[in-house]
């Protein structure tokens, strides 16, 4: 775990860079987390950012690719174009919100 | 942190249903993971991606101590189907896709999908007889290229 500045607020992240508390995330800080990841968000990928942020506020966790896909709408092609390095782990990354579970 | 895998080549030589889904599992857990992944399926492994036999590929009712019947009652015509039934009807409400649905999946994923040469020209099938997801039939010494750098799982 390490304690660093992240957009103007101090934040706790884990080894794989997930925030420890989402309650933290500000909208400044995905577009830093994602510069990290190398990716500029577009209007599409904060499609998914808020989604994720937003599944994970209502479920309390967010969905893997699978599921992000057939509840999103956004084709699994397009998600991984969007997000190359695993489309659910990075956009929660990016969201604020820990790392999805399941193995599907 | 100890170095991290950045690719997989998993090779499937088992045609029953409990020989495959370990590979798509795996496969499709690498792309989630942003692993690069390529699937070679092999001897009857190639049932899973031969486009008339992907939606009969069965749970094997003999000589599988896993399904907790006696192999005597496994012979039995249509005990390999009701099993199958069984199990997918199990993976449908656990969400967990059939395995055509599995196919498209891992490909969209990005996860490269090849059939062996050897097998393809042992068993009569040609390039029309697979899915389209199928990449190419690919030789022995261009899996290893490919699998070059990477860790290879047989499966």
């Amino acid at each position: 775990m390490t304690t660093q500045t992240l957009a103007g607020v101090v934040v706790e992240r884990d080894a794989e860079g997930f925030l420890i508390d989402p309650s933290l995330w500000t909208e400044a800080m995905a577009e830093a987390i994602a510069r990290e990841e190398g990716i500029t968000l577009t209007e599409r990928h904060w499609e998914v950012v808020r989604f994720m942020r937003h599944a994970y506020e209502t479920t309390g966790g967010g969905p893997n690719v699978r599921l992000l896909a057939k509840t999103s709408g956004i084709p699994v092609k397009e998600l991984y174009s969007l997000f190359p390095k695993g489309p659910a782990k990075t956009a929660a990354k990016i969201a604020g919100i820990p790392k999805p579970h399941g193995c599907i | 942190m100890a170095e991290s895998i950045t690719k997989v080549s998993i090779i499937v030589s088992k045609g029953s249903l409990e020989g495959v889904y370990p590979a798509l599992i795996m496969a499709n857990g690498a792309r989630a993971e942003g692993i690069e992944a390529n699937l070679f399926f092999t001897f009857f492994g190639l049932d899973a991606i031969i486009a008339k036999r992907i939606e009969h590929v069965k749970v094997a009712a003999v000589g599988n101590p896993g399904l907790h019947m006696a192999s005597l009652i496994g012979v039995l015509p249509g005990m390999s189907a009701i099993a199958t039934r069984m199990l997918e009807r199990r993976m449908d409400e656990k969400d967990i896709p059939g395995l055509p649905e599995f196919i498209e999946l891992v490909a969209d994923a990005g996860c490269g999908l090849y059939g062996c040469r050897a097998s393809a020209d042992l068993f009569g099938f040609t390039e029309a007889d697979f899915v389209p997801q199928v990449k190419a039939i690919i030789t022995v010494g261009e899996l290893y290229a490919m699998a070059a750098g990477g860790e290879i799982i047989f499966t």
